[in-house]
């Protein structure tokens, strides 16, 4: 395909983006042509503005969330690669690709897909979910169908059943084995188009 | 079973007489054999599906009759069939099918595995009804192998679909079979095409237009609850009828009508109706399909009607076979391109051996017309074996296939709160990912179809009360009932210790540290709890012991008093339309933990009664300030409360409730002398008897602990709140004699009588009255009252917000403090109602 390789071209070391996300070369330019269009005044990066200005996107309760997700480094700047190897963690696992004993957890693996959803809650990165992250983003989450005070018991009654430990707050791993008997690959990932 | 009347010509007396007990035995052992069938489904059914046991009986019914009679009587009638039973499980399975999934099934469509026999007109008319999978078989067979939601959806959804493909080809067919093959023109095979997406989408499109009716009516149906369940039935079957009328796909449209009514649906009608509707459809559609595979049975017996031609038959059955298997294989092929989660090569085996053929292609075969087609009996012939290999054999053995092929099971687990929300937020963030990666994937979609449905169809479907609610906190809600039901079920056993683990949660066995309640209830005030983990206590063998010994006198001791009560109650709550039995249930067993959880507590013996009543009643009147519901009592209530009876409870111990406002005059005279002795200390000096209700473990009976906050009542549709006042008061006043003439909340009552103020003046209006400071009258006790009103002092801010005596402490903050336990919490906004099971049940005595 003609504009599939031309595109290609303009994408800085693609082929180890290829390799490290598993990205096929036809998503990638599929991907960088979005990311040019997001781009508006083609800086080159993406900043929040740029995500806030997707419509949809806007409708989202937790879309202020995601959007820091893709910002987490602290920065303002969002370079091609780092948007691709975020979006990397929603492609489905793939469980026919051959697995390199050496490699480290592929981007989509399960591990990292929860991780992904876990830095959504845990905004101070304390490696914790605490009842007031907890809550902030059941708060989004419902916008005004409870009330305060049933949010509230809601976040006790989450924290209550994934708390192992009884710190009032939810780890990662508590997290994880709460979430353990979820096909995490059938709810965090996404069919991305060719 | 109608169409019995000609039974009786039988030719000679013997015969007649061995029919006409065949006529009488035949209900009798169908009952029988439904209730065989199912009571030992359990143990036989793990072998042997439902509907090969169903087609055996009805063989060796059908044999009987033949030897009777020499006739076949009974046949299944087409006519019977669709417009009876067929509807009746169509409509179960649409109804209670997880809305979710139906894309996937939908994705499915045009699965058509055509074995086009043979050029001639007639085999393509066969081909095309025997070659549809039969809804009725794949749920029979599908529900009990108990596959993966996914698959089971896929086959079920094919199914659905193949009976407008069969409806429309059959048809088609019959018009090319009356033509003849030689007049048949190119055009009409487009026509066939055309009349295909006419009926498909045409069923579709009733079948939504009956679920928006439907869920609209239901919207308006507040007053007239019994109704509901009569709404759901006759659209959602007149959703079927006018299908069927437009010779659109039936079935299709009611699966429709069944998926898309239901969410409104089950928003707006009550909680009963709902379980009406459950109840109903699933034991009509049990009935149906007990019917339609025994009747199925009954008319493969009749030789008259059939004709046997093995090649036919064998041809047939390979045929469909391979038909089958290639057409799945093909299709899910190109399926996969656009699945995120292929279907793997089990999925498609399971999916070609699923295709079972049923009654639809027996009803069809049998409504050929024997004039136009002339191998009618042998295509007969050929469904019936078909149906019975496919449905037989491939029944029994698709469960050790799909044993052996390790088929991912569906699981029966319910989702944790926490699942609830993550997966929530995952729907969120991948919808959101997806409009940053610039796709419109499903996700998308469901975004889109969410927003539109909340902003304009959830307005005009569902009323404005359950349109406001959430489905987090109503699973939330959900579960945490389970919890509490578990909890009871796991401890009403009396003898139990006092353990507690909740099954959703991770294994934790005790609770740290609270032992005592006052203290814990006063630390998290409002937040409202109790929760069962504080009666998690490990208590000392000794304790034990006792508590065991308590038990048993308390569950002896009153038996015949409690017996007497219940059935008053259970007037006493018709009168409150509400659901009695359940709640009677729970209460029962939660006071059995309480009481439990109080003796243990207490640590004390039985014998020194004056220590303990000293120390417990303040515990116990905290409690029961927290029990009280803030409910708003009416004028009505008013009066009622003034005439409801003393609690037994408190003869020997100062307890709030009884202080203010005795009224002893307007006891009802109803009430038996002897329970009014022991009742209304005002009345008359505590009996001996009495002495006992001192007991801590008695006074349990009164003080539930579970505590209702402002909150939580706020939040309770009215109904509930009733619920709660009932099951509250019953709990309360378990002892209490029957006040005929207070019908509604005496629970309200108990805590208006808290309210009455001390002084004189006229009682403040309800709702400023309701957590003042109960009047403290008696005098002998004043010092222990002043304790206590000390004592409770720190709670009450936290319950009510101006507080009549300024709180002293910090008891301000602790409404939001985080509070650990909130499980009761449950009970009390959502009383548990009538589709939760109760394994347990003391007062069905």
């Amino acid at each position: 395909m003609g504009s599939t390789s031309s595109t290609l071209s303009k994408i800085p070391n693609a082929e180890e983006l290829s390799q490290e996300t598993g990205f096929t070369s036809a998503h990638l330019a599929r991907l960088f042509e979005r990311f040019e269009a997001l781009d508006k005044d083609k800086k080159g990066y993406l900043s929040p503005q740029d995500f806030e200005a997707i419509k949809e996107l806007a409708l989202n309760p937790i879309c202020d969330r995601i959007i820091g997700a893709f910002f987490s480094s602290g920065q303002e700047m969002l370079d091609f690669s780092s948007f691709v190897r975020i979006l990397a963690h929603f492609r489905p696992i793939d469980n026919n690709r051959p697995k390199e004993p050496n490699s480290p957890d592929p981007i989509n693996s399960r591990i990292n897909k929860l991780k992904f959803a876990f830095q959504l809650y845990d905004q101070d990165k304390d490696g914790k979910i605490s009842r007031n992250e907890l809550l902030q983003v059941l708060r989004a989450m419902l916008e005004k169908q409870v009330t305060e005070e049933q949010l509230e018991s809601i976040a006790d009654r989450t924290i209550q059943e994934a708390d192992l430990d009884r710190d009032d707050a939810i780890s990662f791993e508590e997290f994880r084995k709460s979430l353990e008997k979820v096909n995490i690959d059938h709810k965090m990932s996404i069919r991305f188009l060719r | 079973p109608g169409r019995q009347s000609g039974s009786l010509r039988a030719p000679n007396p013997g015969k007649q007489t061995l029919l006409w007990l065949v006529e009488v035995v035949k209900p009798f052992s169908l009952l029988l054999f439904l209730f065989l069938v199912f009571h030992f489904s359990q143990r036989f059914t793990t072998v042997v599906p439902e509907s090969c046991v169903l087609i055996i009986l009805g063989l060796v019914l059908g044999g009987i009759v033949l030897i009777a009679n020499k006739k076949q009587l009974y046949q299944l009638d087409p006519g019977l069939f669709f417009l009876f039973l067929l509807p009746t499980i169509v409509g179960d399975a649409g109804y209670f099918m997880p809305a979710r999934f139906c894309l996937y099934g939908a994705k499915m469509a045009g699965v058509i595995d055509d074995n086009v026999e043979a050029g001639l007109m007639e085999f393509l008319l066969f081909g095309a009804l025997i070659s549809a999978v039969d809804p009725v078989a794949v749920l029979a067979v599908f529900e009990e192998v108990h596959v993966n939601e996914m698959l089971f959806i896929i086959v079920f959804g094919e199914s659905l679909l193949n009976d407008a493909v069969t409806v429309v080809l059959y048809k088609v067919y019959i018009s090319f079979v009356e033509v003849g093959p030689g007049n048949v023109l190119t055009a009409d095979y487009f026509k066939g095409v055309a009349s295909f997406l006419i009926v498909s989408i045409g069923g579709t499109l009733v079948g939504l237009i009956f679920a928006v009716i439907l869920a609209f009516i239901t919207r308006f149906t507040k007053k007239v609850r019994i109704i509901e369940p009569l709404f759901v039935f006759l659209l959602v079957y007149l959703a079927y009828l006018t299908a069927e009328l437009f010779s659109l796909s039936a079935i299709l449209s009611m699966t429709f009508c069944g998926i898309g009514c239901n969410k409104y649906v089950e928003a707006n009608i009550s909680q009963k109706s709902r379980t009406t509707v459950k109840y109903t459809m699933k034991t009509l559609a049990s009935i149906a399909e007990t019917i339609i595979f025994i009747f199925l049975g009954i008319s493969a017996v009749d030789k008259s009607k059939w004709a046997w031609d093995t090649g036919l038959v064998s041809c047939t059955l390979i045929f469909i076979f391979v038909f089958r298997a290639m057409g799945v294989v093909g299709q899910t092929w190109i399926l996969n391109k656009f699945r995120l989660i292929p279907l793997e090569k089990i999925d498609q085996v399971v999916m070609s051996y699923g295709g079972l053929r049923g009654a639809v292609a027996f009803a069809l075969v049998v409504l050929l017309d024997g004039e136009q087609v002339k191998a009618k009996d042998y295509f007969v012939a050929t469904t019936i074996v078909v149906v019975f290999f496919t449905v037989m054999f491939q029944g029994l053995t698709i469960k050790p296939l799909v044993k052996w092929l390790k088929v991912p099971r569906s699981t029966n687990r319910k989702p944790t709160i926490n699942e609830e929300i993550h997966e929530r937020a995952f729907d969120h963030i991948l919808a959101a990912v997806e409009d940053i990666a610039g796709l419109s994937g499903y996700h998308h979609w469901r975004d889109k179809w969410e927003q539109f449905d909340k902003n304009y169809l959830s307005k005009l479907l569902m009323r404005k009360s359950v349109y406001c609610k959430s489905e987090l906190w109503e699973a939330y809600q959900k579960i945490n009932i389970r919890d509490a039901i578990s909890v009871i079920d796991q401890g009403g056993n009396i003898l139990t210790s006092a353990r507690l683990s909740l099954p959703s949660m991770a294994s934790r066995t005790s609770f740290p540290e609270v032992t005592n309640v006052t203290n814990y209830l006063r630390e998290n005030g409002s937040g409202v709890c109790l929760d069962l983990q504080v009666i998690d206590t490990n208590p000392g063998a000794k304790v034990e012991e006792e508590t065991e010994t308590h038990h048993f006198l308390a569950g002896n001791l009153y038996k015949p008093r409690r017996r007497y009560q219940s059935p008053y109650s259970r007037h006493f709550m018709t009168l409150g339309d509400q659901e009695r039995q359940d709640r009677e249930v729970f209460q029962r067993n939660m006071r059995n933990r309480l009481e439990s959880f109080k003796s243990t507590h207490y640590k004390r013996h039985k014998k020194d009664r004056s220590q303990k009543k000293a120390r417990s009643h303040h515990r116990l009147s905290h409690l029961r300030l927290l029990l009280t519901p803030r409910v708003k009592p009416t004028k009505s209530q008013l009066k009622g409360e003034l005439s409801e009876p003393e609690k037994d409870e408190d003869v020997g111990i100062t307890f709030v409730a009884r202080k203010a406002a005795e009224t002893p005059k307007e006891r009802p005279k109803s009430v038996p002398a002897a329970l009014e002795v022991c009742q209304s200390p005002s009345v008359a000096p505590p009996s001996p008897t009495c002495g006992e209700k001192n007991l801590p473990w008695k006074e349990g009976i009164g003080a539930l602990p579970p505590c209702v906050s402002v909150e939580a009542t706020k939040i309770i549709p009215i109904d509930l709140q009733q619920a709660w006042n009932q099951s509250i008061s019953s709990l309360e006043s378990l002892a209490s004699p029957p006040v005929p003439q207070e019908p509604q909340h005496p629970r309200v009552s108990a805590l208006h009588r808290l309210s009455v103020p001390p002084r004189p003046p006229v009682p403040p209006p309800p709702s400023r009255a309701k957590f003042q400071f109960p009047a403290w009258k008696d005098e002998e006790e004043e010092g222990t009252l002043s304790q206590q009103h000390r004592e409770m002092q720190p709670l009450m801010p936290s319950l009510r917000p101006p507080p009549p005596p300024p709180p002293p402490s910090s008891a301000q903050s602790s409404g939001k403090r985080r509070n650990p336990c909130v499980y009761l919490r449950s009970l009390v906004t959502t009383p548990p109602s009538g589709s939760m099971p109760h394994s347990r049940g003391p007062t069905q005595l």
